[in-house]
């Protein structure tokens, strides 16, 4: 029975409503645009964390040494600690936990390039082969550091585009050579990390980088990843890794300020956790305030019938049957709220892809979005609380009597 | 066609309770032209809602034609009153917001009959009721008698066997109760029963039965020499 005859019996009677069912469905649309606003909102803020998430993947861990705040076997508080390449070896060994490792030296001063007439300082950071995955990086072009490259303590580098760019421009980079405080590095390839502030900056082997700025076997950190674990299985992985660090270092276990671990594991889960609480904020809010809109629609639609009682007596009297007559009142007020939802599905939807084309992906927000599912969602939740809404007045409709609705005088 | 026996009717207000019927043994047979009488009150309209099925009785027996009409469902009771009864009622009760063509054709609706076609028989009923002209109108551009014959075009779409009309001329002039009195003939010679309920003398005397309702019996019945040339 959804034929054209029950659209129109139904358009007729909406007709003559106008202006009723236009404030009504207003509040259906308002609900709606702003469940879509604040979910695009939030998907926007939920984007721009998760890119300016440059600590490497999210199951990455990075330890650093400290210095010790606690005596131990009679060694003076305020030692400071320096890993060597045995604490990556070793660490690399004994946790099986362990998917990646890598382990870096810092340098710090001269980091002055040069190629041709050209020069800038960005960032030479060492890497092993394992740090495409510790970082998150893909080759774009060539190669990135390998074992031979580590083994041999050649010197190579691989660059950024950024780096590329100001240097090479339109030349191929491959093969040529980057002159770093006099040294000269051949460029193997071109990396592309998830995140951009990783750009700055181009790698070399972390044995070269030893060799070359007097590191001998010192490291100055280790960065790894860790096989899928729980949370808490991250923490107790913390836990052991501190215990090793503590037994070969000489410091108390207990002692936070001896060595530091970031635990991305954990920081991802943490910030997963808000945006899931945002999110579900959202919808509540989103919710209720759609369900106001119901309540509203409810109220018109049993306006409506009750001023519809002579017409629905009428029907009734030359053969509307009780199913008629309710889904008479239930399409109407799934065609009210489907098409004044859909108009806030619609703009809400075209306001955020709009922003989104407007303001350029920043820290705080970025490319804030309706996903395909948000929008399935909030049409099924449409259809259901419009039919919800009809249901009521539906049910008064049918119980309307012929001779009671039909009392001349 | 209609047969009643010993059919009760109460209704119950609060704590009162009203015995409008007290006892209706009626035998309408088919093809019968016939008038109901009676003061205000005496229940007439109720015998017309329960024959019409429109209201339920507490008590005794109505047949429509072999059919026993008790405990009927929602759905079947509009099923009878769309396939076999029309309804003319005082106030016309036509919908507002529909055309005099839609209004006629809303029984068919109900049947299922699609929009061209039921619009089709809208209008040949119309045009039997010489309102061809008037068939895209509103209500409320009509005359009375015009809404009436409306009114009269829709309860006849369905082809029924029954027309019951509910003080249809009440809200008319004397000249156009007459017209409409003379349709109610018309419609009658094509074999329909017609049951109409008045207050009016002259109208009843205009039907070829007189039932006289009092107090919810019936006082007395006659019949009529109808005659011939009236308007
Ligand atoms: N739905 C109802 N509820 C209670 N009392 C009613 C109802 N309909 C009619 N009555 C009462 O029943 C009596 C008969 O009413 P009705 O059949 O309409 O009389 P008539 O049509 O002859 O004027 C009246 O006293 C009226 O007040
Ligand atoms: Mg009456």
């Amino acid at each position: 029975m959804f034929d054209l005859d029950a659209w129109q019996e139904i358009f007729s009677t909406m007709r003559k409503n106008l202006l009723r069912t236009i404030l009504t469905g207003f509040s259906v649309s308002w609900g709606i645009f702003m469940l879509i606003i604040l979910l695009g909102s939030g998907r926007g803020l939920e984007n721009a964390a998760k890119s300016s998430f440059n600590r490497g993947a999210v199951n990455s861990l990075w330890v650093f040494p400290g210095s010790t705040s606690m005596s131990y076997k009679g060694m003076k508080p305020g030692r400071e600690l320096q890993f060597h390449d045995r604490d990556y070896e070793e660490t690399k060994r004994k946790n099986d936990e362990i998917e990646h490792i890598t382990s870096r030296f810092t340098i710090v001063f001269n980091t002055i390039l040069s190629y041709k007439n050209k020069t800038a300082e960005y960032e030479i950071q060492s890497a092993r082969e394992t740090d495409m995955f510790v970082e998150q990086m893909e080759i774009l072009e060539g190669r990135f550091i390998n074992i031979r490259d580590i083994e041999k303590s050649r010197k190579v580098a691989v660059i950024s585009p950024i780096v590329r760019d100001y240097f090479f421009g339109e030349e191929d980079p491959m093969g040529k050579y980057i002159i770093a405080n006099g040294i000269a590095f051949k460029v193997v390839g071109i990396f592309k990390d998830a995140s951009e502030r990783n750009h700055y900056r181009i790698y070399i082997p972390t044995t070269t980088a030893q060799n070359l700025y007097n590191g001998r076997n010192n490291v100055s950190y280790l960065g790894l990843t860790i096989k899928p674990m729980s949370v808490q299985g991250a923490r107790d992985f913390e836990d052991k890794l501190r215990t090793q660090f503590a037994e070969r270092h000489k410091f108390n276990p207990e002692d936070s300020r001896a060595m530091f671990i970031n635990n991305n594991w954990e920081y991802y889960n943490q910030m997963l956790n808000i945006f899931l609480g945002i999110k579900i904020f959202i919808w509540i809010i989103g919710i209720l305030s759609i369900i106001a809109a119901i309540v509203g629609v409810i109220n018109i639609m049993l306006i409506t019938v009750k001023e519809r009682t002579k017409e629905i007596g009428v029907r009734k009297a030359i053969g509307a049957t009780p199913g008629s007559v309710i889904r008479m009142v239930i399409f109407e007020s799934l065609i009210i709220t489907s098409f004044f939802g859909y108009l806030g599905l619609f703009f809400g939807t075209a306001i955020i892809e709009l922003v989104s084309n407007l303001i350029p992906p920043n820290e705080m927000f970025n490319r804030p979005e309706v996903s395909l599912p948000t929008a399935i969602g909030a049409t099924l939740l449409l259809i259901a609380f419009g039919t919800l809404a009809g249901y009521f007045p539906a049910r008064n409709a049918a119980n309307i009597k012929p001779i009671e609705a039909l009392h001349d005088e | 066609m209609i047969r009643l026996s010993r059919l009760h009717k109460s209704y119950i207000t609060g704590s009162n309770r009203l015995h409008v019927l007290k006892g209706i043994d009626l035998f309408i047979d088919s093809g019968e032209l016939v008038s109901v009488v009676g003061s205000s009150g005496s229940g007439k309209s109720t015998l017309l809602n329960v024959i019409g099925i429109l209201d339920s009785y507490d008590d005794g027996e109505y047949y429509l034609g072999n059919n026993l009409i008790q405990g009927l469902t929602e759905k079947r009771s509009a099923w009878y009153r769309n396939q076999m009864i029309g309804f003319v009622f005082q106030s016309f009760n036509l919908i507002s917001f529909k055309n005099a063509m839609e209004n006629v054709a809303l029984p068919l609706y109900y049947q299922n009959i699609p929009r061209k076609k039921r619009n089709r028989i809208a209008l040949e009923y119309l045009e039997k009721m010489g309102l061809l002209d008037w068939a895209e109108h509103l209500p409320s551009e009509l005359s009375g008698g015009q809404k009436q014959r409306v009114a009269i075009a829709r309860a006849l779409v369905t082809n029924p066997k029954i027309i019951l009309a509910d003080e249809p001329t009440g809200a008319l002039d004397t000249q156009t109760s007459y017209e409409v009195m003379s349709l109610f003939k018309e419609i009658n010679e094509e074999g329909i029963t017609v049951i109409i309920v008045t207050h009016e003398k002259d109208i009843s005397e205009r039907t070829k039965r007189i039932i006289h309702l009092t107090d919810g019996i019936i006082e007395k019945e006659y019949t009529t020499k109808l005659k011939v040339n009236y308007v």
